[in-house]
């Protein structure tokens, strides 16, 4: 055995590579599925003759999304959204994963605090909506705060879960070889809890932009959700639903750079899916 | 690494060491009581054990009469509820203690009951877990871990996960990783138990050497009375539970014990006796 040899998988595994066919066939179904989609959403407007107040025709809003995309306020408002959803989300992410990190070591801790945690989530957040309107008026910073409040919740209770979840065997084998805590944080803590804060992370960024977006709905004159009301209440239906394709997109983006975060830093774990592709 | 790479001399040579100082490892009085929920649990009664070292011994009873919890207090996993523990000079817990004093611990290997290999760390790195701990660096790490895969049959595997491994062969990652630093001290609990019968043999055969070659002081638990009987300088037979020591059986077959040794009749006749005091439940 020679030590210099890449330790890589070059030798074939013993277990059948998992998704790499499943993740392939993705590229056909993917666009069949949405082509489908659009016929059977062409066809509905013509046969049943429904008003393009109601329903515009695909085409129309393919067309309005091109005008939008071709307009400077559009990207301005999609800028505005993207960063209330980065900030809110960042805020989040970090007092949530700071505060499931303590909560998760200190169980009686948890437990006190416990009922408090579930009533800020049983609030219905969009009625406190107003609430931040008032106290950080109609800017950026209300839907802000909007969307940090919607991630939080999540991103903490994945942490918590990642803390407890640290397998008992795994700390006895740290202390027989009498790793240093630095050392049992960096090589055990964080590889081990890290599965679980990326799904809460993952969650999280869905849940801010969602967020960001109700805030706008409910108050103010930035952003996609704004942008959104101005055109229900120009009634250019074929425009809302091109604003509702940019939402979906952002979204998309935004789960997309996240969800590879994951898949690169926890090759290993099952949720990758691609285990000996490192 | 084979039975042929040792000259014959050195075994005896490293056997006469072994015989002077005093105890590697020695027990007194050291009785364990786990507080569970539903009351407590006597798991150990107050034991008496040395160590000599360099010596192999072999803890040998029926489930759940104590061995693991032993042989984790003699890690310090665990604190005993009375008794003092001493690694070599130093004390690792005197009466009373509920923290080892860590320094005592020198180097030690452990083989675990489960693998709790990293799921997140490839087989080499797994291996090469407790050299970061020494700093060693990083190009001597994966030296050294491929050797020490070499030596359990799991050279070509350094670069999968655990979980692409089958069960024994995770086990025997699992006891790359506790022999990687070299270490005076090896405790083992039931570090076969996952493996057929040849490799079984095989391992025990290599152990063996392994041994033999670096004059370690080893601790293993077993289920298996014959596996004791091949390996063991003395066997330390427990009762059921709460574990006490019922006998202490002095094995003196020359070493290195070839596996036909246990064609012998006096392995037969041992087997035959500890089977019996064990009585069947072993
Ligand atoms: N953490 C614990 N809390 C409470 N009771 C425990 C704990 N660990 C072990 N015990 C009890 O102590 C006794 C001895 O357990 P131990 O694991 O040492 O047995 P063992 O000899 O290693 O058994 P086996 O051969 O099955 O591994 C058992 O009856 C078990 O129920
Ligand atoms: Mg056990």
């Amino acid at each position: 055995m020679t030590a210099t040899r890449p330790l890589t998988d070059e030798t074939t595994s013993p277990v059948t590579p998992r998704r790499g066919s499943g993740s392939r066939i993705l590229w056909i179904t993917t666009p069949l599925i949405l082509i489908a989609f659009l016929g059977l959403w062409k066809l509905y407007t013509v046969v049943s003759g429904v008003g393009e107040l109601i329903l515009p025709p695909p085409e129309k809003v393919g067309i309005a999304l091109v005008q939008l995309l071709g307009d400077a306020s559009v990207w301005q408002a999609t800028y505005v959204t993207l960063y209330e959803t980065v900030v809110g989300f960042a805020l989040a992410a970090v007092v949530g994963i700071a505060l499931g990190i303590v909560l998760g070591r200190a169980r009686t801790l948890e437990r006190i605090l416990s009922p408090f945690l579930v009533a800020t989530q049983v609030v219905p957040k969009v009625a406190i909506v107003p609430l931040l309107l008032l106290w950080f008026g109609f800017g950026l910073a209300s839907k802000i705060f909007m969307a940090a409040i919607i991630a939080f919740f999540v991103m903490m209770q994945n942490t918590i879960l990642g803390i407890r979840s640290i397998d008992q065997g795994h700390r006895d084998l740290m202390r027989v070889i009498r790793a240093p805590w630095w050392k049992r944080v960096i090589s055990l803590d964080i590889p081990s809890s890290l599965p679980y804060v990326l799904t809460g992370v993952e969650l999280g960024i869905v849940f801010a932009i969602t967020g960001a977006i109700v805030g706008e709905y409910l108050g103010g004159d930035q952003g996609l959700g704004a942008m959104a009301t101005v055109m229900l209440s120009a009634l250019r239906t074929d425009q809302l639903f091109a604003v509702v394709i940019i939402m979906t997109l952002l979204g998309f983006l935004l789960y997309a750079i996240v969800a590879g975060v994951r898949r690169y830093a926890i090759p290993w774990h099952e949720s990758s899916g691609r285990a000996t592709a490192l | 690494m084979s039975a042929t790479d040792i000259p014959s001399g050195t075994a005896a040579d490293t056997a006469a060491a072994r015989d002077t100082g005093g105890a590697a490892i020695s027990v007194q009085g050291v009785a364990k009581t786990y507080a569970s929920g539903a009351g407590p649990v006597q798991a150990l009664l107050p034991t008496d054990l040395e160590v000599k070292p360099g010596e192999f011994i072999v803890l040998l009873g029926p489930s759940g009469c104590g061995k693991t919890t032993l042989l984790r207090m003699l890690a310090g996993l665990h604190a005993p509820t009375e008794g003092t523990i001493t690694i070599g000079d130093r004390p690792l817990f005197t009466s009373g203690d509920t923290e080892p004093k860590r320094d005592a611990l020198g180097s030690l290997g452990f083989v675990f009951q489960q693998a709790n290999l990293m799921p997140w760390r490839k087989v080499w790195a797994n291996i090469a877990l407790p050299l970061e701990v020494l700093r060693v660096p990083k190009h001597e790490r994966r030296k050294r871990a491929a050797d020490m895969a070499q030596m359990v049959g799991l050279g070509d595997f350094l670069g999968h996960y655990p979980k692409q491994l089958s069960g024994g062969m995770q086990q025997r990652v699992a006891i790359a990783r506790a022999l990687i630093h070299d270490p005076s001290i090896l405790l083992m609990d039931e570090p076969f138990g996952a493996l057929d019968a040849m490799t079984r043999d095989q391992m025990n055969v290599q152990l063996q050497d392994l041994w033999l070659e670096t004059a370690k002081t080893i601790v293993l638990v077993t289920h298996s009375i014959s596996e004791a009987v091949f390996l063991a300088d003395r066997i330390v037979l427990l009762s059921q539970r709460p574990g006490r020591i019922q006998d202490v059986i002095e094995v003196d077959f020359p070493r290195p014990r070839p596996l036909s040794v246990a064609n012998e009749p006096r392995f037969g006749e041992i087997v035959g006796s500890l089977r019996g005091a064990l009585g069947g439940h072993a």
